[in-house]
């Protein structure tokens, strides 16, 4: 089967490399410990660790396209932001 | 309901994830591929980086579309939802004529939406359509075509044709399901009618309603086909939905990566309001087994 | 019990919202009359003369259609690939809504989430690259592959449908089952199915529908051998010189079958809203 239409990258292999090791884990944590420890946060609804997972993920993709549009620096600085945003969505959400 | 924990279950539903990831996953990483590439044909790519992203980000092109999409939905749900409401409201509770009714009612969502552009477009066109035939004859300056506003009017109309049956079926079905004994109870009180719509069949109501809020809005804020066949995004670009855009980016122009970086921005905001929605469903599920499960 | 209504005052507001879904019908009539006006005319009358009613009648629109082999394959194709697309829904989908149903398991939540994104997501998102996904699998231009394609929306929506009717069977039954020494196929099949037979109808109801109403993907995923009905429409309408009575009779025949499925589910609309999965 010739799969050169998709034409992966390695830099999107990574990406998508780094989505499945974090959802496996999370799987694996699921595994071991049921339940995703759900709780009423800053969000005002319950929230599991999956929700804040996916939450985090998401927020860092707006988060990356407001800094393409409002900005012109370099988008470490958005990924950096991104990730100061993740951990406080694992804190109070 | 209390459920067991058992993760065999995950067997019975691995074929439905893998029929879907099929048609689902693979397109995606597809698309994310090309949204930092250039191509020129003959499957031969060239890394852009995020110059689609800055391109979609910079133009206005895009928040135009993204504009006119959540105007249109707003538009429509402030239509549709009110007046469902009253149709509903107004539907007999039994008998013969309700079957009537609602075979009738349910006729528009089962016609093929290409069909329901056509329909409007034969319907509307000042020329051979009734209503744009009437409308130019009593002395109306009516052209979907050529004015911004009539195209809007056209495409609200057709929607609201199209759809609002959708609300009266959902709001009917909630309403059939309140007990009779409610009803008597508010006759014994002598409440107002307004009364009883507002403290009975409102709140019985809004379970069936926020799900027809949602997904209105959703389908509305993915609509193609039917401005598509009518309009074709016309006149200009004032009716070129996000959706339409696309399409025509991707196969109207061949533009590989900008359609594919607009593709994944307009698949984030359906994610982002696809969890809000899935969110206040099963939150609405929750408060209603806590309350003794009145479904 | 005598028929009562949702006004509190039946002899009074009864006139008038008895009136309320008259007009409302009609409104939802006018444009299909009109269509249906229009495919009775010839070309000349639709852009001649104004004419409410058509004053040379004529079957000859559908006439063209009826012989025309291009027309009719795409009424085979399109019924072929619809059927195929409801009987694999309901299939995969059975086993699947009883598992959320009963079952707690690793990732339910999630997952349940991930295949409702597909039913909200726009086909225009996915559709870029399918046409090379599918000619990669060698389906291209065949019914399976669009049944398979259309999967993506209506098997979330006929496992979400499917969860809510079975969530409604108390769990006694499938443990009577168990006890009384039936097997799990054995007693899904005889036991269950019957006591969700509704809900099975109107799964394969909405799952006919949207597949039914789909063109997008439909186009990209066919070339010449499984083109639907509604793709032929638009091949016509881009040609020069349109011809609009051939376009509205086809139109017309387009919302037969429609038709004629909500007669046959017409006792179950209500009640499958009811449970306003869709």
């Amino acid at each position: 089967m010739d799969l050169s239409w998709m034409a992966w990258t390695t830099p999107v292999a990574i990406f998508f490399v780094v989505l499945v090791c974090l959802i496996t884990a999370m799987g694996i944590w699921e595994y071991f410990q049921p339940g995703g420890g759900p709780r009423v946060g800053w969000l005002r609804f319950e929230t599991t660790r999956g929700d804040r997972l996916f939450l985090s993920i998401l927020s860092a993709g707006f988060i990356n396209l407001g800094w393409i549009r409002w900005t012109d620096q370099s988008l470490w600085w958005a990924l950096a932001l991104s990730i100061i945003w993740a951990v406080f969505i694992y804190r109070k959400c | 309901m209390n459920k067991t924990w058992n993760n065999k279950a995950w067997w019975m539903v691995v074929p439905v994830v893998l029929l879907v990831a099929f048609s689902a996953i693979i397109p995606l990483m597809t698309v994310v591929n090309y949204a930092f590439q250039d191509t020129f044909g003959n499957n031969e790519f060239y890394w852009v980086g995020i110059e689609w992203f800055e391109d979609l980000m910079e133009s206005d092109r895009f928040f135009d579309a993204l504009q006119r999409n959540i105007l249109f939905s707003c538009i429509i749900l402030a239509i549709e939802v009110p007046l469902g409401i009253m149709i509903a409201l107004s539907l007999p509770k039994s008998g013969w004529k309700v079957n009537v009714y609602l075979v009738l009612m349910a006729l528009p969502l089962l016609i093929p939406w290409n069909v329901v552009g056509t329909i409007w477009q034969v319907f509307s066109r000042t020329d051979i359509g009734l209503l744009g035939n009437t409308l130019v004859s009593l002395g109306f300056d009516y052209n979907y075509t050529r004015d911004v506003l009539d195209a809007w009017i056209t495409i609200v109309a057709m929607d609201v044709w199209h759809w609002t049956s959708l609300v009266v079926l959902l709001s009917y079905s909630g309403l059939v399901a309140i007990p009779e004994a409610y009803f008597q109870a508010a006759r014994i009180d002598g409440a107002s009618k307004w009364a009883t719509f507002r403290y009975i069949q409102l709140p019985k109501m809004r379970g069936v309603l926020t799900i027809a809020i949602l997904l209105r809005f959703m389908d509305s804020f993915k609509i193609y086909t039917e401005p598509m066949v009518l309009t074709g995004g016309g006149p200009g670009n004032s009716t070129t939905f996000m959706s339409i855009d696309l399409v025509k980016m991707a196969i109207g122009q061949f533009d590989l990566g900008p359609a594919a970086a607009m593709s994944l921005v307009y698949f984030m905001i359906i994610l982002l309001i696809c969890y809000a929605f899935f969110t206040v469903v099963t939150n609405m599920d929750k408060a209603e087994t806590k309350t003794g499960g009145a479904s | 019990m005598s028929q009562i209504g949702f006004s509190l005052k039946p002899k009074r507001a009864f006139a008038w919202s008895g009136l309320v879904p008259v007009v409302y019908i009609i409104f939802l009539m006018i444009p299909l009359y009109w269509l249906l006006n229009t495919s009775f005319k010839t070309n000349q009358e639709i852009l001649g003369a104004f004419t409410l009613w058509p004053k040379n009648f004529t079957w000859d629109n559908y006439l063209t259609i009826f012989t025309e082999p291009v027309w009719r394959a795409g009424y085979i194709n399109s019924i072929t690939y619809v059927v195929l697309n409801t009987l694999i829904s309901l299939v995969v989908a059975l086993p699947a809504a009883y598992a959320f149903s009963r079952y707690n398991f690793l990732g339910d939540k999630h997952l349940f989430f991930w295949l409702l994104t597909n039913r909200m997501a726009p086909s225009a998102v996915f559709v870029l690259p399918f046409f090379q996904l599918y000619s990669s699998v060698g389906l291209i231009d065949t019914h399976i592959a669009v049944a398979i394609a259309h999967t993506l929306f209506n098997l979330p929506l006929a496992v979400w449908i499917l969860e809510g009717f079975m969530s409604g069977i108390p769990r006694e039954v499938d443990e009577t089952a168990y006890i009384d020494g039936y097997s799990f196929p054995k007693f899904f099949v005889r036991i269950f199915m019957p006591l969700i037979k509704s809900g099975i109808g109107v799964a394969a109801f909405f799952c006919f529908m949207f597949s039914w109403v789909e063109l997008l993907i439909a186009r990209t995923l066919t070339i010449t051998e499984a083109k639907p009905i509604s793709a032929v429409l638009t091949r016509t309408v881009t040609g020069e010189g349109v011809d609009w009575g051939l376009i509205a009779a086809a139109g017309i025949l387009t919302i037969v079958p429609g038709a004629l499925v909500i007669y046959f589910v017409r006792n179950y609309i209500a009640k499958g809203f009811a449970l306003g999965r869709v």
